[in-house]
């Protein structure tokens, strides 16, 4: 339980999942922030005006999954590194998991790293796609890996190859 | 004697914010630090800061540093004393300070104490020796300097420092064996805890750090799992291997100077430490001394930030400057303030303010109208 090991629940998830018909449509985002905690970058980051607007600072974002198109302007700006973005388009057998990211060095499209779950355990391999990084993100890099379809809703981090 | 209008003790995000807002009213301000820098803690904060828009949320602390030493720089009406301590306050209002050895007196018409908190520690076997750090001072290390502690930290303390100074560990290229938390629950922000988590570090609630071992220096530690009355289970010990304890388990608000000036205070647990009484303008019961930030009460930054300018607005105010808009911006900060500790997580503030931050007939009532409060400028 989160507040006991710092990892969601299924119940927990259950709330913020997108339905199986929009994930079947592309990219979408999803926020995994189970705690209200004065905090609202993530509504103001929004172009598309998807996330609610914030009553009181203190209130979970709440996605309409239906505006979102996945852009993942809030998977930067969210200082939690709460919100992913899943797309289970990509292809048959791959799905994309576009995540935060904050350590150095950064990996390389191509390169294979291990997909690490909300646990931190290693459950399989990952490809990386893509790599948005550069000034205007601020550090909160956006890192795209490509994951077995299976392993969309698990793979949230991942680790580089020992090779420093 | 340097005369001045209003003097800031402390330049971290109170401070800075106080002297900015006083200035932008008119007022002149003197800012003292320690530090040889402005910031304080911002700069370690490699991290986005939580709250609203207006607190600069999503900003990292360190790049809300160099914003806010940079406006002041630039402010005509400030003047920068770093490298300089506050030793004292006397009676006739001078304030003495040390600057690259010498003894300077300051001859403020106000005074705001924006001096921070510090932090504590914790007593366990071997606790002294080498290895074993404060958060701040491995955050100072790491992230200030770019030295690295040792190889394998173990922290002790789940709240938002410990969580987010592992995460930053993490980023250095340090190992981190476990997080350890008295508490049945973690005290950081969930998300926050998420990510260290992912990042593999698993966080141990209802655990405590039983001693350190190692004989010139620390080599490990030993943790033990708590029960329902906080006792250690003999029997669930484990031990870590690790070159690095880290001590993450609060702070008290640094409050020396508001002694020394006689004002009157008070034990709040909720604010973690004695604390200043304090009016709705933030002043204490010594007329002209006002307070702001941690020092007032351990709370996040971006509260600091909107004290420091609410103090600054009403010391620049009581010496007679204002603006056109001075109400509706007074106004505004104390709305942000209220939202920002109206959930959940604000709960223990609001309980700890409401001991200390005194109303004219509430402290009436209290018998407490001795304090001058009542004398406030306004």
């Amino acid at each position: 339980m989160l507040a006991e090991n710092g990892v969601p629940t299924g119940e927990d998830l259950a709330q913020v999942l997108p339905a199986p018909e929009r994930l079947a449509q592309g990219p979408v985002a999803i926020a995994e922030c189970f705690q209200k905690i004065p905090c609202d970058p993530c509504y103001h980051s929004c172009l598309r005006r998807a996330i609610a607007p914030f009553a009181d600072i203190n209130e979970r974002p709440r996605i309409d999954h239906e505006k979102c198109n996945g852009c993942g302007l809030c998977v930067n700006r969210c200082p939690g590194l709460a919100i992913f973005v899943v797309d289970q388009t990509y292809s048959d057998s791959e799905a994309l998991v576009k995540l935060p990211y904050e350590f150095l060095p950064l990996p390389k499209p191509g390169d294979v790293v291990t997909a690490i779950n909300r646990l931190g355990q290693a459950v399989g391999k990952a490809r990386v796609v893509k790599v948005q990084s550069g000034k205007q993100m601020d550090g909160t890099n956006i890192v795209w890996l490509a994951v077995p379809q299976d392993l969309s809703m698990e793979v949230r981090h991942f680790k580089m190859e020992e090779v420093r | 004697m340097l005369a001045c209008e209003i003097c800031v003790i402390g330049g971290g995000p109170a401070g800075l914010t106080a002297a900015l807002h006083a200035a932008s009213l008119g007022a002149s301000a003197v800012i003292i630090d320690r530090n040889d820098y402005l910031g304080g803690q911002l700069i370690k904060q490699t991290h986005r800061f939580f709250g609203s828009k207006e607190q600069k949320a999503s900003e990292r602390g360190i790049s809300i540093s160099r914003e806010l030493s940079l406006a002041v720089e630039k402010e005509k009406n400030i003047k920068v004393l770093t490298a300089a301590t506050a030793l004292g306050y006397y009676k006739d209002g001078v304030v003495t300070v040390e600057k690259d050895e010498r003894f300077l007196k300051i001859k403020p018409q106000k005074i705001i104490v924006a001096t921070g908190g510090a932090e504590k520690t914790l007593p366990f076997p071997n606790n002294d020796l080498p290895g074993v750090y404060g958060a701040g001072a491995v955050q100072t290390l790491v992230n200030v300097y770019g030295v690295k502690p040792g190889r394998r930290v173990l922290m002790v303390g789940a709240g938002n420092i410990g969580v987010i100074v592992s995460y930053q560990l993490l980023q250095a290229g340090m190992e981190v064996a476990g997080i350890v938390e008295a508490a049945p629950r973690i005290g950081a922000y969930w998300v926050h805890a998420a990510k260290v988590v992912r990042a593999g570090v698993p966080i141990y609630t209802r655990h405590t750090i039983k001693g350190a071992w190692g004989k010139k220096e620390v080599e490990g530690a030993t943790i033990v799992e708590l029960d329902e009355q906080w006792k250690p289970i003999p029997g669930t010990e484990k031990d870590f291997a690790v070159d690095v304890i880290c001590l993450s388990v609060g702070l008290n608000p640094l409050t020396e100077i508001l002694w020394q000036a006689g004002c009157a205070m008070k034990y709040v647990p909720e604010l973690s430490g004695y604390v200043p009484l304090r009016n709705e303008y933030l002043e204490t019961s010594v007329p002209g001394i006002y307070v702001a930030g941690d020092a007032g009460g351990i709370e996040e930054a971006s509260a600091a930030m909107m004290e420091g300018a609410l103090a600054g607005l009403n010391a620049a105010r009581a010496l007679g400057y204002s603006a056109p808009d001075f109400n509706s911006r007074r106004a505004n900060i104390l709305r942000e303030l209220e939202s920002l500790r109206s959930g959940p997580v604000g709960e223990k503030i609001r309980k700890g303010l409401e001991k200390v931050t005194l109303t004219e007939r509430r402290e009436m009532r209290s018998g407490l109208s001795n304090l001058s409060l009542l004398t406030s400028n306004f």
